[in-house]
């Protein structure tokens, strides 16, 4: 391990409190880890509200409740609260599923700041198809109730091959909803995406065209909507600058406790994430072998030690190392001066070849009984 | 986007503006996102209430800080609020 020394350390800003694996759909591209069944135990009240106050008072003010569907649990409003006097902006990112208008109304009075509700596609039947449950026409009623009770309305959508030609239509729905942000959140390839990443993957063209597509709207739309345009990062250059640099900004808090640098950090080899039950978070973020794993830059091995932009991207993402190159100090494959960038490629080029051979394997959906098969 | 002198002008009911103690700067919160704004702007923003023009909003900070000359500079800053949504005028 490098990283621990003499590097100044920035405090968290953003908390992700995932507060449950539980989640009534079953998107394929989910980012929870595809052996989120094994892990039963979910932190408590008193926990989170520890947890909250230890990570607002060292400067963390960005606020997520996420999951699986934060929805069920039955504290959240509670939570929110307790969030909102601390001073957080809380987000809730939800699939919409069990919320009704006036659980919308409760949590608006509790504090909650912002609902980011995600829909999977602009048709009932690829929707319904792609989140594993109906419901596509409760979603669009959730966005309309959102925006009634003057939230500021966020509409996410996962973008892949599945649904990248509605672009045109998905574009429709988020003005006809009425959507202040919208996020085209194009799929990473981790977890859950990983493993159907045969089936998810467009081909450059698909992406390009979308894009086009999406900048065009955007210009348009200036003023009224802002769109957050997630890049798909197979098809660039030079990795994504992953979390803003590991431990540097981002907390995120697993529902069992298991504090994050990232999504995918529990995921890495001897990683060995701590607790939150057995540690405050001061500890974790300043002192935890996890968190000052990656800090710094004494990590990098060839091509990134030397690169004049690693103070721009930090060799991309660890976890994106480890899964495509087999070694978390390794550049991110996306980059192109990475020695193992033609995996990048043949993952392009097997998704291809999966589609124009017509002998598509089906989409692995998440649930408890593919993720105890899977691991 | 320009700043239409006979509407008052009011901070965004979709954003959130506050004094982070950690920081030791006001921020606008919104959807995922923060800016951090130097104190001047800060200033500016606090007076953007509903109630007030720009011309009022000007002369309450050349009086608060004792000086003359803010319009261009005020104003500018306002026609930025204005494009990223952090002020409306009705």
């Amino acid at each position: 391990m490098a990283g621990s020394n003499n590097i100044k350390i920035t405090p968290p800003r953003w908390l992700l409190a995932e507060l449950t694996y539980a989640c009534p759909l079953q998107c394929p591209y989910c980012a929870n880890p595809i052996d989120y069944a094994k892990y039963q135990s979910e932190l408590d009240t008193e926990d989170w509200k520890r947890v909250l106050s230890q990570a607002r008072l060292m400067g963390a003010v960005q606020l997520g409740f996420s999951g699986g569907e934060p929805l069920t649990r039955k504290d959240l409003p509670e939570l929110v609260k307790y969030a909102r006097d601390l001073g957080y902006y809380s987000n809730l990112i939800t699939s919409g599923y069990g919320l009704t208008e006036k659980k919308i109304v409760q949590l608006k009075e509790a504090g909650l700041d912002h609902i980011q509700v995600s829909i999977q596609a602009s048709t009932q039947e690829l929707n319904d198809h792609l989140a594993g449950t109906e419901s596509f026409k409760h979603k669009k009623e959730v966005a309309r109730l959102v925006k009634k009770h003057g939230y500021p309305m966020v509409l996410c959508v996962v973008i892949h091959r599945e649904n990248i030609h509605q672009m045109p239509q998905i574009l429709e729905m988020a003005e006809e909803l009425g959507a202040d942000y919208l996020e085209l959140a194009n799929t990473q390839y981790y977890g859950w995406a990983h493993a159907n990443r045969d089936l998810l993957l467009p081909t450059k063209e698909q992406f390009e065209q979308a894009e086009q597509i999406a900048q065009a709207f955007k210009e348009k739309v200036a003023g009224k909507m802002k769109i957050y345009y997630v890049v798909p990062d197979f098809y660039e250059d030079r990795p994504k600058a992953c979390m803003n640099g590991w431990g540097t900004t981002f907390l995120t808090i697993a529902p069992d406790g298991v504090a994050l640098p990232c999504h995918s950090a529990r995921d890495l080899p001897g990683m060995d994430c701590p607790n939150v039950k057995d540690y405050s978070i001061e500890q974790i973020w300043n002192e935890s072998k996890t968190f000052n794993f990656f800090r710094g830059f004494e990590w990098m091995k060839e091509p990134c030690s030397s690169c004049d932009e690693k103070e721009k991207d930090f060799g991309g993402c660890r976890c994106q190392a480890y899964l495509l190159a087999g070694d978390m100090y390794a550049a991110d494959p996306v980059c192109s001066k990475s020695p193992n960038h033609h995996v990048i490629q043949e993952a392009i080029d097997s998704a291809k070849a999966s589609t124009l051979a017509g002998n598509e394997k089906p989409l692995i959906f998440r649930n408890s009984k593919n993720s105890r098969l899977l691991s | 986007m320009t700043i239409n002198p006979d509407q008052t002008i009011k901070f965004s009911p979709l954003h959130r503006l506050q004094w982070e103690e950690a920081q030791q700067k006001n921020v606008i919160l919104y959807p995922e996102g923060m800016v951090e704004l130097n104190q001047s702007s800060a200033e500016i923003l606090k007076l953007c209430d509903g109630t007030r023009k720009l011309d009022q909003i000007v002369s309450e900070l050349e009086q608060k800080f004792a000086t003359t000359g803010l319009v261009n500079d005020i104003t500018a800053f306002l026609e930025v609020a204005l494009k990223n949504g952090w002020i409306q005028q009705h």
